[in-house]
């Protein structure tokens, strides 16, 4: 059933490398111009150009890229002249990490933070979660994330200096995930586990505020919703403890769109991490994309995108499971 | 053993969660005096300059991994700042050299003792194959040689073991210079010929990648687009040793932060600020030191084009002239971060160095005269461009542009040009106004005007200027043994310039370099990028 499911992803995926490919070949800028370099006399950028093999038809740079990706081979990246998919590979747990460390933390402050809304609607704390979510949706993250490191590592020095997944002097851990958090732990070491965290803070943090909203008001509505149910009335006059009749009945049957809404987030964290990592200086896949970007860098692009359109395609099947778990009448299907 | 492993890991971070350490405290780690930390906006993209799209920041690898035959001398300027002495060629990896009667070679000596990071002996073979790739890769390695009138593999000879001679096809006083820039680096010819394949001869793929010089630093690591990390060559012999042993060279995107990380202390220096951060580090009584030199033969300046109306008439060029709102942009946009290149004797300068100020200075009742002689008494309207990479001046100067040239009638649509296509926007030549940054590596004013303003209409001639007697001037001038002849002749084609003015001068950006106090020997080099060779930390 879930194979089938993968499998009904693949259109998704073929769209998105045709699509891909046309809009980088549509961008205004032209790579051969710009990697010419300092001196670029016409004769040098017909000259990369034919080196980067941008002299051929659309059609032939199309099969050339499909051939090559059949093979697993993804182009090499200009800017950084290394192949996009150990640039990619690379980078991914870097990103990856910084944005479950956010969801997960998102989720820790936003459920019981909606939870409490709902149980108490017009009370301070249904007030405070109202203003928190408002600013934290409303400042752009870039915005926030400056800020954090201005009053947290600037002003107050509690925070690590915004300078990347460690700071210069530790050496990171062995390479087995790409997580630091888990590779640190897996080797055993405590002051890289340490150290990583902490520079993992203010960029999860910055991430987390962003998209403290859509979650913890979901789950305010959700929860209203389902409080006022006859089913929870009638749990409650069955004399059934607060407490079970808050999180057994009524939070697992609000859970459903929250897990959807979990999804979007994810998504949209996914999207937030460019300008988030181009500010906490983490070298991750977001900042790479834009850095690609730039230079109208053909090969990154592409592999961005084709590697963001399969986290996408696994994600929404994790959502589908997800609801199964959650509500076991939904029907995981092709 | 793995399960204990993690139990204790377990164990240890509950305790450490107990006692608090991982709540972050504010005592930054005394970094040790061997040991310089750097964090700059753009790391290198390859090792190699010679390959495509290496960008500057790769330069820098080349300056410091491998080594030139020769290089130049130091000097002290005026505020104490030390700059590369242009006019000094000291020995680097040749001991000695001799420049022929007839001045058309010159034999180097290399030498004996010299070798590669992996211990290779340093050999003439090496300079030849490292000489003949910068050739045989195209693109701008070909073209920084052919600056130099180095041109063909033929005219490299190996002599014998550790002696090497240019020939020249003709006397050029850049052929020397030119071996002193960084894409002269000699490589190790041995280890890369280890690494070709038959389609790819020069290693090329492997050399991107992989380090083969005998420079002072090795590359100990590198991430592309996250860190370089250099350590120390310890057999160096081309050069006094240098006192910092590891350089950790992190790219931090943000401005803002790696301002904020200098002030506290976390790194040792940085650059590539917008000109406020510089202007408000460099007060008296800072915590930091900064260094600022007048970046050599670099030039703001707002262009014309002269092939299309309406300024294809010389007069609304000069109105244009004198309707820029120079102090202004100098305080506004440069934050006083550069040398202003107006208000200036004449039209024809009294020295002949470039660059030098022209006489226009902002006069609108003089712009408006002008403007009514070209018949444009009421005006036009037309674009102004800029590269939008180049934004934090830019955009300042655009805007202010824009308000003082709408004072004589001409109102200007702003187009911002994203980095990746300014360059084919150039070489397109139909932009009709744009603010821009030249320079050149080579410091001779004939070389500036050979790229931005000679008929031979290379990228850089933005305007698409053409002007016979300022090519016969530029020409002349390239290749002139007599020094009176030759100071007169760039006398000459800067007064055709300012008279022409198919681009306006504004001002001479200034190469500032921000670093704790306990740093010094920072030295200006033509490239911009950092030497580590000769900075010492106390």
């Amino acid at each position: 059933m879930i194979g089938l499911r993968t499998l009904s992803a693949l259109p998704n995926l073929i769209g998105v490398l045709i699509i891909t490919f046309l809009i980088t070949r549509a961008l205004p800028g032209d790579p051969a111009a710009f990697f010419a370099g300092a001196a670029g006399s016409q004769e040098a950028v017909e000259q990369i150009r034919a080196k980067l093999g941008l002299d051929k038809s659309l059609v032939e740079q199309f099969a050339y890229y499909v051939r090559d990706l059949a093979r697993g081979d993804l182009g090499t990246a200009l800017s950084t002249g290394r192949p996009v998919l150990d640039e990619i590979l690379g980078r991914l747990p870097a990103s990856l990490e910084l944005t479950l460390s956010a969801l997960m933390l998102a989720t820790a402050i936003a459920i019981p933070l909606g939870v409490l809304a709902a149980t108490r609607p017009g009370s301070w704390i249904d007030h405070m979660c109202r203003a928190l979510t408002t600013a934290g949706v409303s400042l752009p993250t870039f915005f926030t994330g400056l800020l954090l490191a201005y009053i947290f590592y600037y002003r107050l020095g509690w925070a690590p200096a915004p300078i990347g997944r460690l700071d210069p002097y530790a050496t990171p851990p062995a390479t087995v995930t790409g997580f630091y958090l888990i590779d640190a732990a897996l080797a055993g070491d405590l002051d890289v586990f340490i150290a990583s965290a902490r520079q993992l803070i203010l960029p999860a943090l910055t991430m987390a505020l962003f998209v403290l909203a859509p979650l913890a008001r979901m789950t305010r509505a959700a929860m209203l919703g389902v409080l006022s149910a006859d089913f929870v009335r009638t749990a409650r006059a069955y004399g059934l403890s607060r407490f079970t009749v808050l999180y057994r009945y009524a939070f697992r049957n609000a859970l459903l769109p929250v897990v959807t809404t979990l999804g979007m987030v994810f998504s949209f964290l996914l999207g937030s991490n460019v300008l988030v990592e181009k500010v906490f200086a983490w070298p991750g896949i977001g900042s790479f994309a834009i850095e690609s970007l730039m230079a109208s860098d053909y090969a990154p692009i592409q592999g961005f995108v084709l590697t963001m359109g399969a986290l996408y395609v696994l994600l929404n099947l994790a959502i589908d499971i997800l609801y199964r778990i959650v509500d076991p009448r939904v029907e995981v299907s092709g | 053993m793995k399960s204990r492993l993690m139990s204790r890991f377990t164990f240890r971070l509950f305790a450490a969660m107990c006692f608090g350490s991982l709540v972050p405290t504010a005592v930054p780690a005394a970094s040790p005096k061997d040991v310089l930390i750097v964090a700059n906006e753009t790391g290198p993209n390859s090792l190699d300059i010679h390959g495509v799209g290496a960008n500057r920041p790769s330069y820098g690898v080349a300056w410091l991994v491998y080594d030139r035959l020769i290089t130049h001398g130091r000097k002290k300027l005026p505020d104490g700042t030390l700059s590369y002495d242009y006019s000094k060629i000291e020995p680097e990896l040749a001991e000695s050299w001799v420049v022929a009667k007839d001045g058309l070679s010159v034999t180097f000596k290399l030498r004996k003792n010299a070798t590669f990071h992996d211990g290779t002996p340093v050999t003439a073979k090496d300079v030849k194959w490292s000489y003949d790739r910068a050739l045989a890769m195209g693109g701008f390695p070909q073209f920084q040689m052919k600056a130099g009138s180095l041109e063909k593999p033929e005219q490299f000879e190996v002599v014998d073991e550790h002696t090497f001679r240019v020939s020249f096809p003709r006397r050029d006083k850049m052929s020397l210079p030119d071996m002193a820039v960084p894409v002269a680096s000699i490589y190790n010819s041995t280890l890369a010929m280890k690494n070709a394949t038959p389609d790819d001869p020069w290693a090329a793929n492997w050399l991107k990648n992989n380090a083969a010089g005998g420079g002072a630093y090795k590359v100990e690591s590198w991430k592309p687009g996250q860190e370089i990390v250099y350590a120390r060559f310890d057999n160096w012999k081309s050069g006094p040793m240098p006192k910092v042993r590891r350089v950790i060279q992190r790219e931090v995107p943000s401005a803002g932060n790696r301002r904020a990380l200098l002030e506290r202390g976390d790194i040792d220096m940085t650059y590539e600020m917008p000109p406020k951060d510089f202007q408000e580090l460099s007060k008296a009584g800072g915590k930091l030191h900064v260094a600022s030199v007048p970046v050599e033969n670099a030039v703001w300046y707002v262009g014309m084009n002269v092939t299309k109306p309406p300024f294809d008439n010389v007069k609304v060029r000069q109105a244009v002239a004198y309707a820029i709102p120079y102090e202004q942009l100098m305080a506004g946009a440069f934050y006083g971060r550069a040398v202003k290149l107006w208000g200036g004797s004449g039209l024809r300068p009294g020295q002949p160095v470039w660059p030098t100020p022209h006489s226009y200075k902002t006069d609108l009742a003089q712009a408006k005269k002008l403007m009514q002689q070209a018949g444009h008494a009421d005006g036009f309207e037309t674009t102004l461009s800029y590269d939008l990479g180049q934004g934090t001046i830019s955009e300042p100067v655009a805007i202010l542009l824009q308000e003082s040239l709408a004072k004589i009638g001409i109102k200007l649509v702003i187009n911002k040009v994203p980095g990746a296509n300014w360059r084919a926007a150039m070489l397109k030549k139909d932009m009709p106004l744009i603010v821009n940054r030249f320079g050149g590596w080579l410091n001779y004013p004939e070389y500036f005007f050979y790229w931005t303003y000679h008929g031979q209409n290379a990228v850089f001639n933005t305007m698409a200027y053409q002007n016979p007697e300022l090519d016969r001037l530029v020409d002349a001038a390239r290749f002139e043994a007599d020094r009176k002849k030759y100071e007169n002749q760039v006398r000459d084609f800067i007064e055709v310039a300012h008279k022409d003015v198919p681009r306006v001068p504004i001002a001479q950006p200034v190469m500032d370099v921000a670093m704790q106090k306990n740093v010094s020997g920072y030295t200006y080099w033509f490239h911009l990028q950092p030497d580590y060779r000769q900075i010492v930390k106390q």
